[in-house]
């Protein structure tokens, strides 16, 4: 941020991480502008439980992105860390989840009350979840297997234990107060995974201003061996990454069980992994590891749920929709490749080159 | 130190490795002996075949177990595939005359892996629900050869019908017709309709829009929009709150399964847009289950077409009959298959029928 304020100029723009999200932001905001302006409408309605709601496209985008930009901060940290990813995301999620609910239903899936109070169900989850995370940052920072075989095993067994948690019954909560997580509070008109995601941005924010965690993560990202010889433990730090990201996973699972007051273990939170792994590339950041900007990533999650509710918008067959990720890959791979960015900053020179000698 | 206990543990690694290999050859010896056991007792099964149909009465009062091998999806694809595996567990068991065992796998060649397991260990009957349609006609060519009879329940496969003695499916085009009929006698004004498909291409999802886009194409009801949202309960509340946003009207929501429609009412109530029996938007689901019925009790839902998931029990009775030396009359057999209206669902029905 001290770089931005200091050595602020048009130059500077196309080597900044953070212009590349927000250009593509505006690109699709623009797009939406042009072909419909209703797009930006919100308006204060009310929900069928009577308390005010805002509705509209970008409020649903702020509701359905929560979760990935919730996601995109432990997975911008792993991959600065490890230079790899975590695949088993969307399945630990689907154990938080299950988790939950086992323990708000105390082992009969159609409980007339909740058996437990909800953050105690939370805390459980957390545990499960962060111990998961535990799992794949031994397997990737002590055994050093490569980060994505290593959370393979989980991808492919998560869901399997999700559904052995609860002896594969589909428990359903009916109980209201449940359904505010993913819903809203009552009295409060802004959707609450929204908040939930703000909450966890200004944790993250303090937590990156007042501990190392951050400058730590990239020194071992950038070179591992150096940052051993200058004290730090670069197997803890990896360590600490991924049980940071359980975290993350616990808290999308809290909100993905409350937005249907059940669970469907094949289904809940699926792909989401590649949708995270999207949005730190998309902020920007290398995803060989190293230096990373957070505020990119989670713009970035926010950007991949812009694009696909504009996608819903013009009624594109949501199948079609990873076909059009593909596409914002494509372009985002080639335009952050060295040489193309060299040539539209050599272009850009060249045009402001030319500006100066008219004026003068 | 640490390099030593590292050393020590490759070592021992190294050496379990190499056991494991020793095991594997000679489990693979065995492996061949037990295919000339098995095409041996082929053999012999065939010449007896005759006096084993004859005393297969005898048999089953004398305790012999008929062995089946079952091979099924994932039972946490759905709380249809939920409910179909537990009425099987129910059904196969020792009480019953049968010893059972299960493979599961939502891959056509690991179920092919698993079918081949079944022929060395000598089931008498292959009940299989194929993941995939195709790539079936080898496998179940050395089923025969073996001997062991195959039921196919589920789903249907792209194979000669003299490789099965009979196939126990739902008929999706009949279930999509019924919920279609069902909503043409609601006799609504007008029909804008937001459709929630399952995943593309798959059987249910087929069956169940094809009556749909009939009726649509004939009666002139409109669409308002028709995405799959794949089963996804989350992806289904995503296209309706879409529709919401842009201000489109609607009054029938028809999602071919629970899930969707669940997803699809979470939308509007969020837009506090009324929904049930005499409300402003009808919502259609599929699958029955327990608590979907129940949102059909409460009236909050108009309507739910059941897939029938127990097969256990139509299985049961073609197995009987061939071992009592009958004659399967046909080879598909459709179950039985309801719609619940939210105005006449009893508690009973949500019982009985509920998953």
């Amino acid at each position: 941020m001290k770089d931005m304020k200091t050595k602020f100029s048009v130059k500077n723009i196309f080597r900044n991480q953070i212009f590349i999200p927000i250009a593509a932001m505006l690109l699709l905001l623009i797009f939406n502008l042009i072909l419909d302006p209703s797009f930006f409408k919100v308006t204060l309605g009310y929900n069928s439980a009577g308390n005010p709601v805002l509705s509209g496209y970008l409020i649903t985008i702020l509701d359905s992105g929560s979760e990935l930009a919730i996601l995109a901060i432990g997975m911008t940290l792993v991959t600065a860390a490890t230079g790899g990813q975590d695949i088993s995301v969307g399945a630990t999620a689907a154990i938080a989840g299950s988790v939950i609910l086992r323990v708000l239903c105390g082992g009969n899936s159609r409980p007339e009350h909740m058996q437990a109070p909800i953050i105690v169900a939370f805390l459980v989850a957390v545990l499960a979840s962060m111990l998961c995370g535990a799992f794949n940052g031994i397997l990737v920072a002590y055994f050093k297997i490569q980060p994505m075989v290593a959370t393979l095993i989980l991808y492919t067994a998560g869901r399997s234990i999700a559904a052995w948690i609860n002896n594969n019954e589909l428990p359903v909560i009916s109980d209201e107060s449940f359904s505010y997580f993913g819903g809203f509070i009552p009295g409060i008109c802004i959707p609450t995974p929204f908040l939930i995601a703000l909450l966890c941005i200004i944790v993250t924010v303090l937590v990156m201003k007042f501990t190392t965690l951050g400058l730590y993560t990239q020194a071992v990202g950038i070179n591992e061996h150096s940052s051993k010889l200058n004290g730090l433990n670069p197997i803890f730090i990896k360590f600490i990454t991924f049980v940071i990201l359980g975290v993350c996973v616990a808290v999308v699972g809290l909100i993905k069980v409350s937005r249907i007051s059940t669970i469907n273990y094949s289904v809940i939170a699926k792909d989401i992994e590649m949708d995270a792994i999207l949005a730190v590339a998309l902020g920007g950041n290398a995803l060989g590891g190293g230096k990373f900007n957070m505020t990119a990533s989670i713009i970035g999650a926010y950007v991949i749920q812009c694009l696909t509710t504009t996608l819903y918008k013009f009624n594109v067959q949501s199948d079609a929709l990873p076909a059009y990720k593909a596409v914002v890959v494509i372009l985002l791979v080639v335009s952050s490749a060295p040489t193309v960015r060299a040539w539209f900053t050599k272009t850009w020179a060249g045009i402001t080159a030319k500006n100066v000698k008219e004026v003068g | 130190m640490k390099k030593k206990v590292l050393a020590t543990l490759l070592a021992t690694t190294m050496v379990f490795g190499l056991a494991a290999c020793g095991n594997s050859s000679d489990s693979a010896s065995t492996d061949t002996a037990n295919d000339a056991a098995t095409t041996d007792d082929a053999a012999t099964a065939d010449t007896t075949a005759t006096d084993d149909a004859a005393a297969a009465d005898d048999s089953a009062s004398s305790g012999d177990l008929i062995k089946v091998g079952i091979i099924n999806n994932d039972p946490n694809e759905s709380g249809y595939r939920t409910a179909n595996d537990k009425s099987m567990k129910e059904m196969f068991t020792a009480e019953n005359g049968y010893e059972a065992s299960f493979a599961y796998s939502l891959k056509n060649d690991e179920q092919i892996t698993a079918a081949q397991k079944f022929i060395q260990d000598g089931v008498d009957y292959l009940l299989l629900s194929a993941a995939d349609v195709s790539g079936w006609d080898s496998v179940l060519q050395d089923v025969a050869d073996a001997g062991v009879r195959v039921i196919l329940f589920d789903r249907t496969i792209d194979a000669d019908e003299s490789l099965y003695e009979a196939s126990i499916v739902s008929d999706m085009a009949k279930e999509g017709e019924t919920a279609v009929t069902w909503l043409k006698d609601q006799g609504l004004d007008e029909y804008n309709i937001i459709h929630l498909q399952g995943v593309m291409g798959s059987a249910a999802q087929v069956g169940r829009s094809g009556a749909l886009d009939e009726a649509v194409k004939n009666d002139g009801w409109k669409l308002v929009t028709q995405q799959t949202a794949e089963w996804n309960a989350e992806k289904a509340q995503q296209i309706v709150q879409s529709v919401i946003d842009s201000g489109e009207k609607f009054n029938v929501i028809y999602a071919e399964s629970d899930d969707m429609a669940k997803g699809a009412v979470a939308a509007l109530d969020k837009a506090n847009i009324s929904h049930g029996v005499g409300k402003d938007v009808v919502v259609m689901g599929f699958d029955c289950n327990k608590w979907a019925l129940e949102e059909l009790l409460n009236q909050n839902w108009n309507y739910d077409g059941q897939c029938n998931p127990f097969q256990a029990t139509y299985i049961d009775e073609v197995i009987k009959t061939i071992e009592g030396g009958g004659e399967v009359a046909e080879k598909t057999i459709i179950m039985d298959e309801k719609g619940f209206d939210a105005t006449t669902i009893t508690q009973d029905d949500v019982d009985s029928y509920g998953i």
